[in-house]
């Protein structure tokens, strides 16, 4: 079945096109964000450089 | 597990690790749930199919006032009870804030044109939502502006709390003052005014857009601590190097000393 949106289908579809961009756009950022700051601890503790309690920093 | 072993980042971390993906299964799942619903709903007699764009604009719009209202809790956490996590939850919700207060706006402004015959109007209700996404912006420079996260977290927690004030304008805007946007429906004395066959994928909708804000909120902080964690290791990294060369130049100076004297 096809969805009848009536005349003004392109301010409804806009919207939802728009929400799933920009929800999709931050969930994105976040991914993005942990992936480089798990790589920059990873690289920190490759230089020798750990923790006072010893701890990986990318222990969970 | 209470608040206060919460304090402490890494079990938090372990914690996010383990709820994570639940929360987020349980996001998509109420999400499709209703986008369903609110494709099956029916059109209103008066707004046709346009009233689809409730079931994506009114959550975001609640969301944009109650991001605010959690970020105004973290600042009282970080100025009242110096929680260690307070300003970590208020920094990362913020970015999460300005975008539902953007969605709100642009699928308002979307709505608007239709039903109304402006994308645009300067009155009470739309103009302290502008306001409200304007403050979120100016928080975020704020964070960014100030290099040290604890100096940033005490002056970002007093603008935000100013910034509550703006809440209740938001909120009661469409009654104090004689707006182009309607009164609110869902939330008033008397009950909601929405038919169930509009409130049901409303209210699911809005239940499934805030675990998308607990989701991504838990996922940022996990981030905005790992990024302290970098920021420590590399403020070590830089005084073992200065330490290193400091001892390196007094024996320098020694050495040259003791040629100077022989």
């Amino acid at each position: 079945m096809i969805m009848s949106l009536g005349p003004y289908a392109s301010f409804i579809v806009t919207s939802y096109a728009a929400a799933a961009l920009v929800v999709a756009l931050l969930i994105g950022w976040i991914a993005l964000d942990y992936r480089n700051q798990t790589q920059r601890l990873r690289e920190l503790e490759q230089r020798g450089i750990t923790r006072r309690s010893g701890r990986s920093a990318t222990e969970l | 597990m209470t608040l206060i072993d919460l304090a402490n980042p890494t079990r938090f971390l372990a914690l996010t690790a383990r709820i994570l993906p639940w929360l987020a299964a349980a996001t998509v799942l109420l999400l499709a749930i209703g986008l369903y619903q609110a494709a099956l709903a029916p059109d209103d007699y008066q707004q046709g199919a346009t009233v689809k764009i409730m079931f994506i604009h009114v959550p975001n719009a609640w969301l944009s006032m109650f991001v605010w209202g959690v970020m105004s809790i973290a600042s009282l956490g970080t100025l009242v009870w110096r929680h260690p996590l307070a300003d970590v939850a208020a920094k990362a919700a913020a970015p999460i804030g300005a975008a539902f207060t953007f969605l709100a706006l642009l699928t308002g402004s979307l709505w608007g044109r239709p039903m109304w015959g402006t994308y645009w109007e300067w009155d009470a209700r739309l103009t302290s939502v502008l306001i409200l996404f304007l403050m979120y912006l100016g928080l975020m420079a704020l964070w960014r502006a100030v290099d040290d996260p604890s100096r940033a977290a005490r002056a970002a927690a007093v603008l935000t709390l100013v910034g509550a004030l703006n809440l209740p304008i938001i909120k009661f805007s469409v009654d104090w003052w004689n707006t182009l946007h309607q009164p609110a429906s869902v939330m008033r004395m008397g009950g909601s005014a929405l038919d169930k066959s509009f409130l049901i994928p409303l209210l699911v909708m809005a239940v499934a857009f805030t675990l998308l804000f607990v989701t991504l909120h838990l996922a940022a902080m996990r981030n905005e601590i790992l990024r302290r964690r970098v920021r420590s290791l590399q403020m070590m990294q830089a005084s073992r190097v200065a330490f290193s060369n400091e001892i390196g130049g007094a024996r320098g100076q020694n050495a040259s000393n003791e040629v100077g004297a022989a």
